[in-house]
């Protein structure tokens, strides 16, 4: 069965400003290197990483709103990366996203049905009055009365804003889901509500979801799998359980380890490990292992049944 | 004289705070009464709107007033009358006594100085030292917060640092003065998680080695289950429960305190739909009447309806506020 979105080789990089000419050739800084990432068809893929790791960006290019440097973007096994905005057209309405600041995400000036029919409208889809009717619809089945549909975005309360953000991103029926930390700004209590609305989602329309996120409580309660960034780069990926059972990656035992425990009685000290230390790991963990001369690139190792870890190994 | 206890350090009974508004009153704490004893640590667990930063911000006197209005039978910092004190000894007292550490320390700091240049000014207000003896103990205290390099964050002006360390920095402003409690509402909350865990171990070690009180203001239990001794439920305004940090984990007794712990996600293994809370949290425009949390409560009846319970012991030093408690 063709993955509902396969990320290959994707990288993006920005040049570094020298308007000097100090710096002795051109330099760039790389955001995001080399991520080979598949969701599959009718899951859900958590990406998982600390701010700057280039989760956020990967996501992005994968909806063709910031253009990868190299790599393909691949939709439903079709190859999206070099087309132009006609041909994308109907590719956007297979793909869609939720922000994290369903805030800034809506249109102060629309009412809530003009909203969620704005990307019917976008796409053609039906007469105008069908529009509302379904824009209508998709507020009731995010848990929000019809009466709703005349109201605007500021008088919502964020778990309700972030509902209507959802039923904007559905309302086209799409393939793939990128919610890009739609939880991290909502309250204990309304967050478990938006999370278990994405799962209900997800199994009644068969959609593929890429949950970004740093929150791994959420992560390991929804997602299918797991892919860990660390600067840029994919350094695990494994099935959920599997991760959190058996971390293999350096950073992600790190990342594990600062989780709050769910129960006071598991306080401990943790010993914390520098970002320098970390990344001097890696080929340390070779070296012994292998007693290989250093410098080689890392790259990603299988373990186990669908778990691969970066390390440095020929 | 000694028959007579050592007053809490922290004293809140019966405290209200409101907010009139041009189209009613936002009455953002209904009646919360709440103490930690000398170097205790108590978290406030609650929700967006549930009153535990106001709370918190009405015994510190940050809160203009009017247009706040804050009434209280009892409100004292280490002994000090906070409804009655005049601005010079409210100062006094924040420095003194107790200190605040915020959410965003970025925007806690004034962008247009640098690191030192803040702590410097705050100790010196505070104390009659020099410039220089101020500097030497601000770099001092940068260590103390595991900062590597405190020269040269004390140059740094606060864009340039990143949102760990600035908190760092914003701990070790508030050792400056040695208070007695400390503060912190929300310290972790836009912090990495990597950050977060080491904050709050930071946090801890200081308050045992200074012998500090501590109030942690917060809407996740997981930093409450890292961090405090007793914990103190609020919603809607109001405090639902209070217990010892274990007890609220093992025991929970108020049905919110129920809900709230098994709402956490990642608890046992494997995808699974969360215990969900359903409905959304009162405006505090317009509390729900008698217990706020009765529209979403699965036990709740006419009695919740109609009037708020009193706070009643469950335990040897826990109570809950609660109708139906066993």
């Amino acid at each position: 069965m063709t993955a509902a979105l396969e990320l290959r080789g994707l990288c993006k990089s920005y040049p570094l400003r020298d308007p000097n000419g100090w710096l002795p050739r051109y330099r760039e800084l790389r955001v995001v290197r080399d991520v080979d990432l598949t969701v599959e068809s009718n899951s859900i893929v958590g990406l998982v990483g600390e701010s700057g790791s280039g989760k956020t960006t990967t996501g992005m290019m994968a909806l063709r709103l910031t253009e990868p440097t190299a790599g393909r973007i691949l939709v439903g096994g079709q190859d999206i990366t070099r087309m132009e905005a006609a041909a994308l057209k109907p590719f956007r309405a297979k793909m869609q996203v939720v922000f994290q600041d369903s805030y800034s995400a809506l249109d102060p000036m629309f009412t809530l049905a003009q909203i969620v029919a704005e990307p019917l409208h976008v796409h053609g889809r039906g007469s105008a009055r069908e529009q509302t009717e379904t824009a209508l619809d998709w507020l009731e089945r995010v848990g929000l009365h019809r009466s709703y549909g005349s109201r605007y975005p500021h008088e919502l309360s964020g778990g309700q804003r972030q509902r209507v953000a959802i039923a904007r991103a559905l309302v086209l029926r799409p393939d793939v889901l990128i919610a890009d930390e739609p939880t991290s700004a909502l309250d204990v209590s309304v967050k478990a509500q938006i999370i278990n609305l994405l799962q209900d989602l997800q199994a009644e329309m068969g959609l593929s979801i890429l949950f970004i996120s740093h929150d791994l409580s959420v992560v390991r309660s929804l997602t299918d799998k797991v892919a860990v960034m660390f600067n840029g780069r994919i350094v695990e990926e494994a099935a959920t359980e599997d991760i959190f059972i058996r971390p293999q990656h350096p950073y992600t035992r790190s990342l594990l380890d600062a989780i709050p425990v769910l129960n006071p009685r598991d306080r401990r000290d943790r010993v914390f490990r520098s970002r320098e230390d970390l990344e001097a790991d890696i080929p340390r963990l070779s070296a012994v292992a292998t007693g290989l001369p250093p410098a080689p690139t890392p790259r990603l190792i299988p373990h186990g049944p669908g778990h691969r870890y970066e390390a440095l190994v020929q | 004289m000694s028959a007579f206890p050592a007053p809490p350090l922290v004293d809140i009974r019966d405290l209200s705070v409101s907010f009139p508004q041009h189209d009613g009153v936002v009455q953002a704490v209904r009646g919360v009464t709440l103490h930690v004893d000398t170097g205790e640590s108590i978290g406030i667990v609650g929700e967006s709107g549930s009153g535990k930063s106001v709370s918190c911000m009405a015994v510190l006197r940050l809160l203009r007033s009017p247009p706040a209005r804050i009434e209280a039978t009892a409100l004292s910092l280490g002994g000090v009358d906070m409804i009655s004190a005049d601005n010079r000894q409210i100062a006094d007292t924040r420095g003194r006594v107790a200190a605040m550490i915020f959410q965003d320390p970025m925007t806690a700091f004034d962008p247009v100085f640098t690191i030192g240049q803040q702590i410097v000014e705050t100790i010196r207000v505070h104390r009659a030292v020099s410039k220089a003896e101020a500097r030497s103990e601000a770099q001092t205290l940068l260590t103390r917060v595991e900062i590597r390099n405190p020269a040269s964050i004390l140059d740094s002006f606060p864009h340039q640092l990143s949102g760990g360390m600035l908190q760092r920095a914003m701990i070790a402003m508030a050792l400056s003065c040695r208070p007695q409690i400390l503060f912190a509402d929300e310290p972790t909350t836009a912090l990495d998680v990597t950050v977060q865990a080491q904050i709050l171990q930071l946090i801890k070690q200081l308050q045992a080695e200074f012998g500090m009180g501590l109030i942690m203001v917060t809407h996740d239990l997981g930093v409450v289950a890292e961090t405090v001794d007793r914990v103190v439920v609020m919603y809607g305004g109001k405090v639902m429960e209070q217990a010892p940090v274990q007890d609220i984990f093992d025991s929970p007794a108020h049905p919110y305190t129920r809900a709230l712990l098994a709402s956490m996600p990642g608890q046992g293994g494997g995808r699974q739909r969360l215990i969900e809370i359903p409905g959304a949290s009162p405006n505090p425009a317009n509390p729900p009447t008698g217990c706020p949390f009765h529209p979403r409560c699965t036990l709740a009846d006419a009695q919740c309806a109609a009037a708020m319970p009193a706070m009643s012991q469950t335990g040897p030093s826990r109570q809950a506020a609660c109708w139906k408690l066993a």
